[in-house]
């Protein structure tokens, strides 16, 4: 059986001559350190989203032999914001025009503005809804759902178990408090009232004293869930079973939404979880999934086109032709109007897939998937005719 | 009261179906196997009664099955054992395994009764294997998930889909190679040849269309799409798709859709839609194509259409997630 490997592959090699067309792909990572956060013992993967690259370079190639085309990944995980600064004049320098950036917002936007009209640039790494919604930059596509999308996703589901009335606890920090403004806006929008509104304020060690603090912070009128906003994973770990009432906690902890989580296995993603942990040696997570479609969704544009140059990827990538299977069910697109991918949400514990928003009744006069998420209405951006 | 003449009836049913099976051996009638993914078994129904005769187990997670040339064989690709499995249809016992590379998902028999053209789904490979010998003849590379496999009926092609490249891969039969491969819309699941050889159709899951490339010059003639008033377009996702044997007719399962689509095989024309159960993926005639049989995944049942009056006649309850049809001659 071996042999017979080793044997197909020499006469593949025979069959298709050096490639034609090359594609470098230039992905840069830098994400703050959390902090001290209290919750430690299941740290985040470093690697998360670089891998996400390396298999979706994998599966471009796989495609672009057949078509002479091979796709090379440039990746750099940095230590400073600087460093991410001079890797992206590197990679300019070098040629490369088509940029996946894992980066907070402030950073990405800079990078974004040093890179040029002439480059494609896919965030992969910020969920900032003013990315979408006021500072839209039209070389810049979202790969990764904004907190907005994600926000909707969890106050449909919630609508539709109509558990409407809930009591919310916002972490100390901006980021934080950017979810917590996405969860009203959510809210508001899916009939879900917020009885109750808490900023988290403690600093004794919930490790310890989570079981007599958090019930009765928890207090405060029949609400049917709680929902935490704490992003970096402080104390959100710990409100699960120790609230007041006996309710179910959702949010950034308890049932979350996801771009992707290792427990979806419908509409083949048991192949790309597979693939993926062959390649990683552990499960895929959203970040790696934003990064993987952000590299497919070149390797589409490539393959359809035959071209490489940004701006012939940037107009088809947001044109009615395009479109991403990306084992979620349906096909992606990118929104005309601020380049955000269209995607279905996950609702996630730990160890399963509870739902996937939009839920059923949700209606959209265009797709469904655009009830997550500024619609073209609430967004002030319009890149695609901006750059026409 | 009302409970007696219930437990009367249900005896009554019982015993009915014990005479529909004892005639189930009876040489007229046709029997369907039909895989149940979820369950690790095969539901036998027989087509005269319309009822399910038996149930067998067989290997984990059982998806694409057909039959030998001499319709005495079923082959079974038991996905999460890594292997093809053979059962003898008269004593439906699985008398030998063969090997198949990893994750066999689909697979296609060549006219030659021997060459069996197997897709690997993890590994990216088209593996052929001996069905006498039980030797790997070759192993193919192609896309990433391999998927749909056909075997064009004079024996000179044999094409496999991948779901991620969204390609067609064309494999010489006489040589073992790769001689070409065409770009079709997201995911293409299934390809089916015509029974004269000269075009292939190819169903793209999520692109939500069927492609018709003629074979000669592997030019791709038609693309369309589908529309069924009330349902979503992004629910239309076609998978399976079976020719009638005269050539008129196409039928193309439209997955969450949970409608048949029946085409004009000739000018591509969408002829009528036909509700069936929920999640319709694949499809067989019986031998005169009077009853085409639908795998309906998410209400775990067959679709039973009578296809000279296009009405679905019944349906069928089979075991959990029903994956794969085919239907043969008594056994």
């Amino acid at each position: 059986m071996r042999q017979t490997l080793i044997f197909s592959l020499t006469l593949l090699v025979a069959a298709f001559p050096v490639s034609a067309m090359d594609i470098n792909i230039g992905y840069i990572q830098w994400q703050p350190d959390r902090g001290p956060v209290l919750s430690t013992t299941i740290p985040e993967p470093e690697d998360s989203g670089l891998r996400g690259a390396e298999l979706a370079i994998e599966d471009n190639n796989s495609t672009g032999r057949f078509l002479n085309q091979a796709y090379q990944l440039d990746s750099v995980t940095t230590e400073s914001p600087e460093q991410a600064r001079s890797e992206l004049a590197r990679m300019q320098k070098a040629g490369i025009d088509l940029l996946v950036l894992n980066v907070p917002a402030d950073l990405l936007r800079e990078l974004t503005s040093a890179a040029g009209d002439e480059t494609l640039i896919f965030n992969a790494g910020a969920t900032d809804d003013d990315l979408r919604t006021d500072n839209c930059q039209p070389q810049l596509l979202h790969t990764v759902p904004s907190r907005a999308m994600l926000t909707d996703a969890l106050a449909q589901w919630l609508a539709r178990r109509q558990w409407q009335d809930v009591f919310l606890i916002v972490g100390p920090t901006t980021d934080d408090k950017a979810w917590a403004t996405a969860f009203h806006r959510a809210a508001k929008r899916f009939g879900v009232k917020i009885l109750e509104e808490k900023p988290w304020t403690f600093n004794a060690d919930l490790r310890r004293t989570a079981s007599s603090e958090l019930p009765r912070f928890t207090q405060g009128g029949d609400y049917d869930a709680v929902v935490v906003a704490d992003e970096r994973g402080d104390f959100g770990e710990y409100v699960p079973f120790n609230t007041w009432l006996p309710r179910p906690v959702v949010g950034t902890q308890g049932m979350s939404p996801e771009a992707w989580h290792r427990s979806l296995e419908n509409w083949g993603a048991g192949q790309l979880q597979s693939r993926f942990e062959t390649l990683a040696k552990r499960p895929m997570n959203s970040s790696d999934y934003a990064v993987w479609a952000a590299v497919r969704a070149i390797g589409e544009g490539v393959i359809r086109t035959k071209k490489a140059a940004a701006p012939v990827l940037r107009s088809y990538l947001l044109s009615d032709d395009f479109q991403l299977s990306g084992f979620k069910g349906t096909k992606l697109t990118f929104r005309t109007w601020n380049g955000q991918l269209r995607q279905p949400i996950l609702l996630v514990h730990p160890r399963a897939l509870v739902s996937v928003s939009p839920q059923e009744g949700f209606l959209h006069q265009k797709t469904e998937l655009d009830t997550l998420g500024y619609d073209e209405p609430e967004s002030r951006c319009q890149i695609r005719e901006g750059n026409e | 009261m009302k409970n007696k003449n219930h437990a009367r009836l249900k005896r009554h049913a019982f015993s009915f179906t014990v005479l529909a099976a004892l005639f189930a051996g009876n040489a007229f009638a046709e029997l369907a196997y039909v895989s149940n993914e979820k369950d690790d078994t095969l539901s036998v129904i027989d087509l005269a009664s319309l009822e399910v005769v038996d149930t067998i187990a067989v290997g984990k997670r059982p998806r694409g099955i057909l039959l030998s040339g001499d319709k005495t064989l079923l082959y079974i690709c038991a996905s999460d054992d890594d292997t093809v499995q053979v059962m003898d249809l008269k004593t439906r016992k699985i008398i030998h395994t063969l090997p198949s590379g990893e994750d066999p998902e689909q697979f296609a028999l060549s006219p030659n009764n021997r060459h069996l053209y197997i897709s690997n789904e993890d590994d990216a490979i088209v593996t052929v294997v001996d069905v006498q010998t039980r030797e790997v003849l070759a192993q193919i590379e192609v896309g990433v998930e391999p998927e749909g496999m056909a075997v064009s009926p004079d024996g000179k092609w044999a094409v496999n889909t991948t779901e991620t490249s969204n390609m067609l891969h064309w494999i010489d039969t006489t040589t073992l190679k790769l001689a070409d491969s065409t770009v079709v819309d997201q995911r293409p699941r299934h390809v089916e040849f015509t029974h004269d050889s000269k075009r292939l159709w190819a169903s793209s899951e999520i692109g939500g269309t069927v492609t018709v490339v003629d074979v000669e010059s592997r030019e791709v003639l038609t693309n369309f799409s589908f529309k069924i008033p009330g349902v979503h377009p992004d629910k239309i996702q076609p998978v399976g798709i079976k020719l009638s044997e005269d050539g008129k007719r196409a039928f193309v399962a439209l997955g969450p859709a949970n409608h048949i689509a029946v085409i004009d095989a000739n000018t591509f024309e969408i002829l009528d839609y036909l509700l069936v159960g929920g999640r319709v993926w694949h499809m067989d005639f019986n031998a005169d194509e009077s009853l085409l049989l639908t795998t309906n995944g998410v209400t775990g049942d067959v679709s039973v259409i009578d296809v000279a009056d296009l009405k679905v006649t019944k349906s069928i309850k089979v075991g959990r997630y029903p994956w794969g049809v085919v239907v043969t001659p008594d056994a």
